[in-house]
């Protein structure tokens, strides 16, 4: 199946209809806000959300969880320029510049050059998922076991050579996160492993319970410790100039190239191609000397990038089933609750349903710019609500989602238990997003590795000689030279990425 | 003393318990229900729950929600079915062979085969070998011929599940025919279908509505039924071309170990008011499905009937744990 023009008009047809552009919109606030407060990110937003929606219909529900994704992107950056806190991972860089832009009154522009770029790399890489991901759709069936073996595979080394500092910690953090997915039965056979004789873990760890437990309880107990203080700053003009615009233009396409076509590789989150971009930007500048004083392409080029990602993860999940982020792999839990398969299949079978998401991401990002440019002093406000107020908020909704998806007890203390590893792992500096990414794809890579092994009677040379699986295996073996090599080299300017959510 | 107190307060918890189960018996059901598959989505459980669901929310008055828990060939989800509450409210899919081999072959698979209350058995599924349009294989012989040419194993057969009716009509057709074919276990028929798609298996060992879903892309090399199916009268038997191998799944719902009969009754009856139907019908006999109506009683004496029958073919296999 091709791209067609038909396809798009019917999924905007869809995304159209009074009942879908309210739930989009709700997305894009709760997005935001998700966005804006440091303490909670898109990944366990969407999951404490999940079970809530199930009174929604599947493409309702979807857009809107979608929309939290896509929508947080544009609000992480307003702490990180009004107060120097990143509300997500994939802000801290612009937190760099935008906050020494605030430092010297330039507030306004800064937020409003983060809202354009982000509007800007959000509808292009709109357009490459509209063109991209049905042309690999029709690539999918060429992916069999080992290629879905490899491809995750790859995952996982990126990740970890990614996630910076300590190759060892990255390790680790896989390591812990493998172990937990194992707990319960073997996906090919059924047997029970690491269940200690408890009956209750034979039905493996819920991964939400893990995500929820990672991401927002460890978040609010290193909050609890280091208390936010606000500053409060007066935003006084917000427009840019027609000058700062042009400035930005080549940051903001240059980002959208890098955010997307990276983002299309399962294990680059958003939090990566910030960097990557922050990066690019200063080496390609006239006066790198300006980064880091308050450069406004400093700003613009890890939001774009941001977005770009956000979009370009949409890619694999439709059109193989894999998710590229925690964030993607809620969503994949998401639509798995509808019964609807992601993967080759998808866009043959519920082509209504996948062209309406598209169709209403961009419907969601000029909601989202008309949210943030002139609504950017109101988020500013929401996000030094005190944290005596969010983080009790925050402990009762994930408790709340995590009870409501088997109401289960226990699926509760399992949470709070991946909370204080979670806290442990941030206190000692362990990369978290090794941990999250490999909890959620090693049931899948464990099944394709058990098939591909059946496939060849034994011999895991199959993974190596076909062609597509041969090439992501030699990727993942680069990748894991390269991060060795940089960790001999000690000396390197590792880049430092504290969580992907 | 102490032991005494928290004897009493056991008990009169038990008591409010047991209370509560009464009570719910006569006003079942009042709120939603989860009814757990235990395969993929794009599978005969998910299809059939699917053609269900309406008519089911509507003859029981409440909402049903269709969950999905995948892994183990179904274990997963029954052990997750044992250790829910015997309330109703939880339901799964219900899978014959699948139900009685896991037991049989792993000693502990999270559950026991007749612990898992039947509540209906509604249809079945005769398996169907198939393989992609564009294959070498005109036929089964072709196809049986080519697997003893090749060293043994080097044929793979993709299927849903470990365990299920797909894993031992292939363990039989390899007894029957002296071959040996590497049966590639997926999540569910949804995602083994993809497989043979793209070529990664040499065929597949599937259910007979994929020979109706997939009728332009594959080609049906033999039928697991006593008889041709009406809806698909070209495919042959494996007994019209020598081979005695009749099988298949059947599938229904279940309920928890110890929910009261009166509950299991109602889930019954709206399962049995479901299926005759007439639009419910039409659409499974449409879809492959051979409907069937066994209500509680006679689906555990079904299953019990099959146990039997199913411990003398794994004996003979040899895939019993000791």
């Amino acid at each position: 199946m091709s791209f067609s023009f038909e396809h798009l008009f019917r999924g905007f047809e869809i995304a159209l209809t009074f009942q879908n552009i309210f739930w989009a919109m709700v997305g894009c606030f709760i997005g935001t806000l998700v966005g804006v407060l440091p303490g909670i990110g898109p990944a366990s937003g969407i999951a404490i959300l999940l079970p809530l929606t199930t009174v929604l219909p599947p493409t309702s529900a979807i857009i809107m969880m979608a929309a939290i994704y896509y929508g947080a992107m544009y609000g992480g950056s307003t702490t990180a320029i009004v107060v120097n806190i990143p509300g997500e991972a994939s802000s801290v860089p612009t937190a760099i510049d935008g906050y020494e832009m605030a430092k010297q009154g330039k507030a306004g522009p800064a937020l409003a050059i983060a809202a354009i770029s982000s509007f800007v790399a959000g509808t292009l890489g709109l357009v490459g998922l509209t063109f991209f991901a049905p042309l690999l759709a029709d690539v999918a069936v060429a992916f069999g076991p080992p290629e879905y073996f490899a491809l995750m595979f790859m995952a996982l080394t990126l990740v970890i050579s990614l996630s910076g500092r300590a190759l060892l910690k990255g390790v680790i953090s896989m390591a812990l996160g493998l172990t937990t997915s194992l707990i319960g039965q073997d996906p090919l056979t059924g047997a029970a492993r690491l269940t200690f004789g408890f009956p209750k873990l034979l039905a493996g760890i819920d991964f939400i319970s893990v995500i929820v437990g990672l991401f927002a309880i460890s978040e609010v107990m290193v909050n609890v410790e280091s208390r936010i203080t606000a500053i409060s700053q007066k935003i006084g003009s917000w427009m840019p100039t027609w000058a700062d615009i042009r400035q930005c233009t080549g940051a903001m396409i240059r980002s959208t190239g890098i955010g997307f076509f990276l983002g299309l590789l399962p294990g680059v989150t958003p939090s990566v191609t910030t960097f990557v971009a922050y990066d690019v930007e200063k080496r390609v500048s006239k006066t790198p000397e300006r980064f880091g004083k308050g450069a406004i392409e400093g700003v613009a080029a890890p939001e774009g990038a941001n977005n770009a990602t956000s979009t370009a993860g949409f890619v694999p999940l439709f059109s193989f089933g894999i998710p590229t982020a925690p964030s993607m792999a809620v969503l994949l839990g998401g639509l798995m609750m509808y019964g609807l398969q992601p993967g080759p299949m998808l866009f043959k079978e519920n082509p209504d349903f996948v062209w309406a998401i598209i169709a209403s991401m961009y419907i969601g990002n000029v909601m989202l710019i008309v949210l943030n440019l002139p609504l950017v002093g109101m988020w500013a406000r929401i996000c030094v609500i005190p944290f005596y107020i969010l983080g009790p908020m925050i402990v009762f909704f994930s408790v709340l989602g995590t009870y409501s998806i088997r109401f289960q007890p226990f699926d509760v203390w399992v949470m709070l238990l991946f909370g204080v590893i979670g806290y442990l792992m941030r206190k000692f500096g362990y990369p978290i997003a090794p941990m999250v990414l490999a909890t959620v794809i090693s049931q899948m890579m464990e099944m394709s590795l058990g098939q591909s092994l059946l496939m060849s009677q034994g011999s895991v040379l199959i993974l190596f000689t076909r062609p597509i699986s041969g090439v992501f295996m030699a990727l993942a073996f680069i990748s894991i030279a390269r991060g060795i090599w940089l960790q001999i080299r000690s000396h390197a300017p590792e880049v430092a990425v504290e969580e992907a959510d | 003393m102490k032991r005494t107190a928290v004897g009493v307060v056991v008990l009169l918890a038990a008591l409010a318990i047991a209370g509560a189960g009464v009570s719910n018996a006569a006003n079942f059901p009042k709120k939603r229900i989860t009814y757990n598959i235990c395969f993929n989505p794009g599978g005969e459980s998910d299809i059939t729950a699917r053609i269900q669901e309406q008519v089911l929310k509507k003859n029981l008055g409440v909402d049903v929600s269709i969950q999905y828990k995948i892994g183990g060939g179904g274990a997963l989800c029954w052990a997750d079915l044992a250790q829910s509450a015997p309330d109703g409210y939880t339901i799964a899919g219900h899978n014959l062979p699948h139900i009685i081999l896991q037991p049989l072959e792993m000693g502990d698979a999270g559950y026991k085969t007749l612990e898992l209350k039947n509540i209906y058995m509604f249809e079945s599924t005769p398996n169907v070998l198939m393989v992609r349009k564009d294959s070498p294989f005109k036929t089964l012989k072709d196809f049986i011929a080519y697997a003893k040419k090749n060293p043994p194993g080097v044929v793979t057969v993709g299927g849903s599940g470990t365990s299920s009716a797909n894993d031992l009509g292939t363990a039989e057709l390899n007894k029957a025919a002296g071959i040996k074919l590497s049966y590639v276990p997926f999540g569910g028929t949804g995602s083994a279908v993809p497989a043979l798609l793209g070529g990664h298996v040499t065929a597949l060992m599937s259910y007979s509505p994929m020979a109706i879903q997939y009728k332009d892309k594959f080609r049906f090399l033999a039928i697991a039924s006593e008889k041709r199916m009406d809806v698909i009268p070209d495919v042959p038997t494996f007994k019209e071309q020598g081979y005695d191998i009749v099988e298949g799944a059947y599938r229904g719902v279940a309920a928890p170990p110890g929910t009261p009969d009166a509950v299991v009754k109602v889930l019954a009856d709206a399962f049995e008011k479901t299926m005759k139907d007439p639009e419910v019908r039409k659409k499974m006999d449409h879809n492959g499905f051979k409907t069937e109506f066994m209500g509680p009683e006679a689906s555990q004496a079904f299953v019990k009937k099959k146990m039997v029958e199913y411990e003398t073919i794994m004996k003979e296999l040899g895939r019993v744990k000791k």
